[in-house]
């Protein structure tokens, strides 16, 4: 039995920091549209379907955006583990 | 009275109420029945899974104080909310499969049982048990003064009746189906606010004249309402920023939701609700928010933001759509409260109760205690939210920040790194919950931002420091 972890541990603290990633990312998105393109005065705005393009880009594209990554994240990174087996290694502590 | 809105909202009512006598069979009694009450047995799929997140979370302020304030605002708020979208993913993506796995390791059915293998101390559970009664206690009365007002403006009755018709249907199927009974409501409910979403917004839209209308009137009435920055420029970066640590990464440290990540079934069910979660809360986030703001076009001059919602679609819809609308609301009451009842019951029996005064508690008595437990906590919420208290309405105030603020890093630091211990842990919790309640009663919104923030920073700094005042805690395997 070795010192170290559960297998499992490292691909879900692999996904912990992923997901992290993204969420950085969102913000980074979210507030760089918003105040980069919204902080000009409101006569220089320029519209997309109506709405100021510092709205469409940064709440709009930004949901649909991000809901595709973590579709992609999921799909093609995160891995299916079981969650009961027991690993038969015989655990360090019996409680 | 008015029937064609009434008669949806009785229909949904009802329908939700057999929906939890009907699962109540599905519990089943022996040495299981614990794990099935609070956890419906480990077994959720991923899009029960993703609705039961989104509508405990998406409580009544998704749907009345959100719009409200997005109507006299502008589009800054739905900025704000936006900040949401993360909590779809980063909640799941955290807790994920170690939580789960951890979970099964220890045989955990609460956040608590969870804290307790992991830090082996009593003062962290005996925190931990406080913390999540008296606030989410008066969180929970606070939402059912919510539900009760909102049944009194669609039908006329008393407020009392009312608040008598809300908690009953909530008790019964509470009591009777327990966590199943709750998800699978909760999935109905996620449902029902995500059609009234869509309909609300078209709605909307369509009687304000099409989108580039709306903006163009909300342009010529004050420039300032499609900008970042607010109707009265109130909303700076820096606070508006600081709400993606309330609503957005911080729900991690809220229990009713990483009580859930203990009942997924299996990881592909984690892995879809990740996605289904995450466009559900931006889709109901984006969408009702943003008919707040345009709401502003078609009914200007509302003086109470919580009217908002229910004029609008009073005004817009027929009234039987309107009825189907305004239960999302009632939908998103209801299933914030009934996780919140069993999560304050599930603190009570399992773990104050069968932890210290009765670790050998015969099984058909834990069932009885259960429902028994359940009930009367329910009663007492509705006792309190016929007249709530100021004590109440005060500790309210320190629900979700405080509760955050606590357990962020219990739970988050608990589960990776290693040599986090209880001394931590409890500065943490202690830390965390004191500076909030400090900072909010002496200096709201220090310097422009949300109170949340420096408080889980001062937890943070608490749980290192108590960490390294002791040795390093016994070495297992589980974690």
């Amino acid at each position: 039995m070795k010192k170290g972890n559960d297998w499992r541990y490292r691909i879900s603290n692999k996904e912990a920091i992923m997901g992290t990633v993204l969420a950085i990312l969102n913000f980074v998105w979210w507030y760089a549209f918003a105040y980069g393109l919204g902080g000009r005065p409101v006569k220089e705005y320029t519209y997309i379907l109506g709405f100021p393009a510092w709205f469409f880009y940064s709440c709009i594209v930004g949901f649909i955006f991000f809901t595709i990554l973590v579709f992609i994240m999921v799909k093609f990174f995160f891995k299916e583990v079981p969650f009961d087996s027991d690993d038969n290694d015989g655990e360090g502590d019996s409680r | 009275m008015n029937w064609d809105v009434i008669l949806p909202l009785a229909f949904f009512l009802v329908l939700v109420f057999l929906v939890g006598i009907y699962t109540s069979r599905h519990i089943k009694s022996g040495p299981s029945f614990l794990q099935d009450y609070f956890l419906a047995g480990r077994e959720l799929g991923g899009f029960v899974l993703a609705m039961t997140m989104v509508a405990t979370y998406g409580s009544a302020s998704s749907f009345i104080g959100g719009p409200g304030a997005a109507y006299q605002l502008g589009l800054g708020w739905v900025l704000l909310a936006m900040a949401q979208l993360v909590t779809g993913y980063f909640t799941l993506a955290v807790l994920g499969k170690k939580f789960a796995i951890v979970a099964r390791k220890i045989n955990a059915v609460t956040l608590i049982d969870f804290l307790k293998a992991r830090y082996d101390s009593k003062w962290v559970v005996i925190l931990s048990a406080l913390s999540i009664v008296i606030f989410l206690f008066s969180a929970m009365a606070a939402q059912w003064v919510g539900g009760g007002r909102l049944i009194e403006s669609f039908t006329g009755v008393s407020y009392s009746t009312a608040l008598f018709i809300f908690s009953g249907s909530v008790l019964v199927y509470v009591i009777a189906g327990g966590f199943r009974a709750v998800v699978i409501t909760d999935a109905i409910q996620g449902v029902v606010m995500v059609i009234g979403t869509v309909i609300i917004l078209a709605g909307t839209i369509v009687a304000g004249g099409g989108i580039e209308n709306i903006i163009v009137e909300l342009r010529a009435e004050n420039p300032n309402l499609i900008t970042p920055f607010g109707s009265d420029e109130s909303l700076t970066p820096l606070f508006v920023s600081s709400f993606w640590i309330l609503v957005g990464v911080g729900v991690v440290g809220l229990p009713q939701i990483s009580v859930r990540a203990m009942s997924y079934r299996n990881s592909k069910a984690m892995h879809r609700a990740m996605i289904i979660g995450t466009f559900v809360v931006g889709f109901i986030m984006l969408g009702m928010h943003l008919a707040g703001v345009f709401g502003r076009v078609i009914l200007p001059g509302i003086e109470v933001p919580d009217k908002v919602m229910p004029l609008l679609a009073l005004e817009v819809l027929p009234g039987w759509l309107a009825g189907i609308v305004l239960a999302a609301p009632l939908a998103a009451v209801m299933s914030t409260v009934d996780s919140v009842l069993l999560l304050v019951s599930s603190a009570i029996i399992k773990d104050v109760y069968i932890n210290y005064i009765k670790p050998d508690a015969d099984e058909r008595f834990v069932k009885r205690l259960s429902f028994g437990i359940t009930a009367v906590v329910g009663l007492s919420v509705f006792t309190m939210a016929i007249n709530p208290p100021d004590l109440l309405i005060w500790l309210n105030l320190f629900a979700f920040g405080g509760l955050e603020a606590a357990f962020i890093w219990p739970i988050v630091m608990g589960l990776y790194w290693k040599r986090g211990n209880a001394n931590g842990a409890i500065a943490s919790i202690v830390v965390g919950v004191g500076s909030y309640m400090w900072l909010h009663l002496n200096y709201p919104n220090l310097w422009g931002m949300h109170t949340v923030v420096m408080p889980i920073v001062f937890s943070f700094f608490a749980y290192i420091v108590g960490s390294f005042t002791k040795g390093d805690r016994p070495q297992t395997n589980t974690f």
